[in-house]
């Protein structure tokens, strides 16, 4: 997955010798050919601070290797099915936090308002007997409409994010204890749809294997593609050798994956839903125009502005985009205990989900981000929860721990942002 | 003169309140030309520049595009028309290339996904045309310089084949060499055959790519200068109002009026 991680930042190549040849800026540093050219390359954007999202990969391999020197379950093939499941529901969240944070706002809102959709499926579907897939739907428009509210406040009155999304907070927790009645504690149909986002697995090995080649023989011919085309119209490609590299990096990790799970039960339906909800939203942010608008906003406002985006419009969308993954997000926290109640989306949910976020590597700066921080950033936090549940360590240290690195990835993001001042670099 | 100029702007009057901040300005622009537009702070400049964009329409007076009066309220309708404002704040993203930028609000795409070869392949073309140097039109406009950025922002401003170019203080910051590309590239925007409006401070720079200055004064016309038989001197007695009596402007009158 690491190859698609970074941002596609074509190498230019040396002009091709020859009358056409276009004027070249004699100080810009033309890459070595090959492989010693990939490596100097890589050296200097480490020193230049743009790490993307090295430090997060590195993180996880470290986090991975002491949990399973304690305790040699940590990789095992049911403990990281489950820890696949159990991030799906945060990770959700989080890929919504990406697009906010990434405007270089905050929505403090997102554990509220998935505790509030589950507890508007839960009532519609057991208490007024709705098929469960309206409810859903109804469940999620329910998270849209109080991101819409949050964009218009923010967009149209001027109220700062972070104060409208705080009342938020608490408004849509007060509204999901309302919803919820008197009984407080709701349980879903157990072989239910929602039940089954977390419950379902594909066992067929072939799904997990299929899912895996998909995923590399797309990311290659796309890869390819686009520098086939690159290579037409006379802008700098990718060699070969280089998309070859890259899918590799992508199918060893894919494959290994694919392996683990067939060893426990499958391929579960909520890693599907949530990787595909990645790539699209991944799809969205850096190939549509409405994704360099969203991008645009984050590095000028005024610059957007100028340049005709609707910038009202497009705030209120991605607070609307927020509220809708954090209401698919509670869908699946709710399907994996079976039930809303009254502590749906409280907690630590929230803090985890924009830690998430910000520990895949997503700037609280603004402008800069990635969907894939959230898969990143979630398998992170979940890494930690799971290995500390594991070892038996009580929940206070795993607090403490993940606020830790919590911090760690703030300071990350700052030093490298610092680092990229000094080198020219945002 | 026989072709009638590309904008024309007659007696435009703009108040702010209590505060005339324009009076009956007068002001042409010829295709091919570069009109560079003086004053002291205060003077107006922005405040036109702002009418003829049409972020503050005037309200009183007539543009005339081609000949024809037209009506300039928003900054859409000056796009349309022709007319491309760099603001001094430039207005790029720091966090987008330099394609990304170019392009911004107006992303080539096919089936609704970005055409970023597209993109990428016209942009080359556009700066290489304008002997434009960037390093790389894939890296952020935050590691450029600011002529760079400068030269960007002008290459931006051409993607919509405007007539009427608007530079609001482009080698304001600059250094030397910068500054001398940016003018470099104000010259070759006349030469194909646009017509500029250049607002500088910069009485080196205004000398040296200038065909005519039009100086404003508390928001009044104070003449209009041929560059090539008027001294600095002049001009900034003109900007000044250090010689601001009937005779400078008589002369000036005179002056403006036998421009070929």
């Amino acid at each position: 997955m690491t190859a698609d991680l970074s941002k596609q930042e074509p190498v230019d190549t040396p002009p091709p010798a020859g009358a056409a040849a276009p004027p070249v800026d004699p100080r810009l540093l033309v890459r070595e050919e090959g492989f010693a050219g990939y490596w100097s390359e890589f050296r200097r954007k480490l020193r230049s601070g743009e790490l993307g999202s090295l430090p997060v990969v590195v993180g996880l391999i470290i986090i991975a290797l002491v949990f399973q020197l304690r305790d040699s379950a940590f990789l095992g093939a049911e403990n990281l099915s489950n820890l696949f499941v159990t991030a799906a529901g945060t990770g959700l969240i989080a890929v919504g936090i990406v697009f906010v944070l990434i405007l270089g706002e905050i929505d403090l809102s997102v554990g509220s308002v998935s505790g509030l959709s589950a507890a508007v499926f839960a009532v519609l579907n057991v208490h007024h007997g709705m098929p469960e897939w309206l409810a859903l739907v109804l469940a999620l428009v329910t998270g849209a409409l109080a991101g819409v509210l949050h964009g218009y406040f923010f967009a149209r009155i001027g109220v700062p994010a972070f104060v409208v999304t705080l009342a938020g907070l608490l408004g849509w927790n007060g509204l999901m204890l309302q919803v919820l009645g008197s009984n407080g504690t709701i349980n879903l149909d157990d072989s239910g749809l929602v039940a089954g986002l977390t419950n379902h697995y594909f066992a067929d090995v072939s799904a997990a294997y299929g899912l895996a080649t998909l995923g590399v023989a797309v990311f290659f011919l796309a890869s390819w593609r686009d520098s086939k085309r690159r290579e037409a119209a006379g802008v700098p490609s990718r060699p070969l050798s280089e998309i070859v590299l890259r899918t590799a990096v992508l199918a060893v990790p894919a494959y290994a994956v694919a392996w683990l799970l067939n060893q426990y039960k499958g391929l579960p339906l909520a890693l599907v839903i949530f990787l595909g909800v990645v790539v699209a939203l991944d799809f969205v942010l850096r190939r549509t125009s409405y994704g360099r608008k969203v991008f645009a906003l984050g590095g000028s406002v005024e610059a957007a502005r100028r340049a005709g985006v609707n910038v009202a419009a497009v705030r209120i969308s991605v607070f609307a985009l927020s509220g809708t993954m954090a209401a698919l997000g509670g869908m699946f926290l709710a399907s994996q205990i079976n039930a809303a109640n009254q502590s749906s989306g409280a907690g630590s949910l929230l803090m985890n989900a924009i830690a998430a976020a910000v520990i895949g590597g997503t700037s609280l700066f603004g402008g800069r981000g990635s969907t894939w921080s959230a898969l990143l950033g979630v398998l992170v936090i979940q890494s930690i929860a799971s290995g500390m549940a594991l070892l038996g360590i009580a929940s206070a240290v795993q607090y403490m721990i993940t606020g830790a690195v919590l911090l760690a990835a703030v300071v990350i993001d700052s030093l490298s942002r610092r680092t990229q001042k000094t080198a020219g670099r945002v | 003169m026989s072709a009638p100029p590309v904008l024309a702007l007659r007696g435009i009057s703009k108040r702010f309140g209590a505060v005339q901040a324009l009076t009956d300005v007068e002001l042409e622009i010829h295709a091919g030309e570069v009109v560079a537009l003086v004053g002291d702070n205060g003077a107006g400049k922005s405040t036109l520049v702002k009418t003829i964009a049409g972020v503050g329409p005037a309200d009183d007076g007539v543009i005339e595009w081609e000949g024809r009066p037209v009506t300039v309220d928003r900054p859409h309708t000056a796009q349309e028309l022709g007319i491309a404002t760099v603001y001094q704040d430039l207005a790029l993203c720091d966090n987008l290339d330099v394609v990304g930028n170019l392009f911004l609000g107006r992303e080539i795409a096919r089936a609704g996904v970005l055409d970023e070869v597209e993109m990428e392949r016209r942009s080359r073309e556009l700066l290489a045309t304008l002997s434009i140097r960037i390093p790389s039109v894939r890296i952020p406009i935050a590691s450029l310089s600011g002529g760079q950025r400068q030269t960007v922002a002008i290459a931006r401003s051409l993607l919509g084949e405007p007539k009427v170019v608007i530079l609001d203080e482009p080698t304001a910051a600059l250094g030397v060499e910068q500054t001398a590309q940016v003018l470099d590239l104000v010259e070759r925007l006349r030469e194909r055959g646009l017509g500029v409006i250049l607002i500088s401070h910069n009485m080196a720079d205004v000398k040296a790519v200038a065909d005519r200055v039009a100086v404003l004064r508390l928001g009044r016309n104070n003449g209009t200068f041929e560059v090539r038989s008027t001294s600095q001197e002049e001009i900034i007695s003109a900007i000044t109002g250090a010689t601001d009596n009937a005779v400078t402007r008589r002369r000036a009158r005179t002056a403006g009026e036998g421009a070929p």
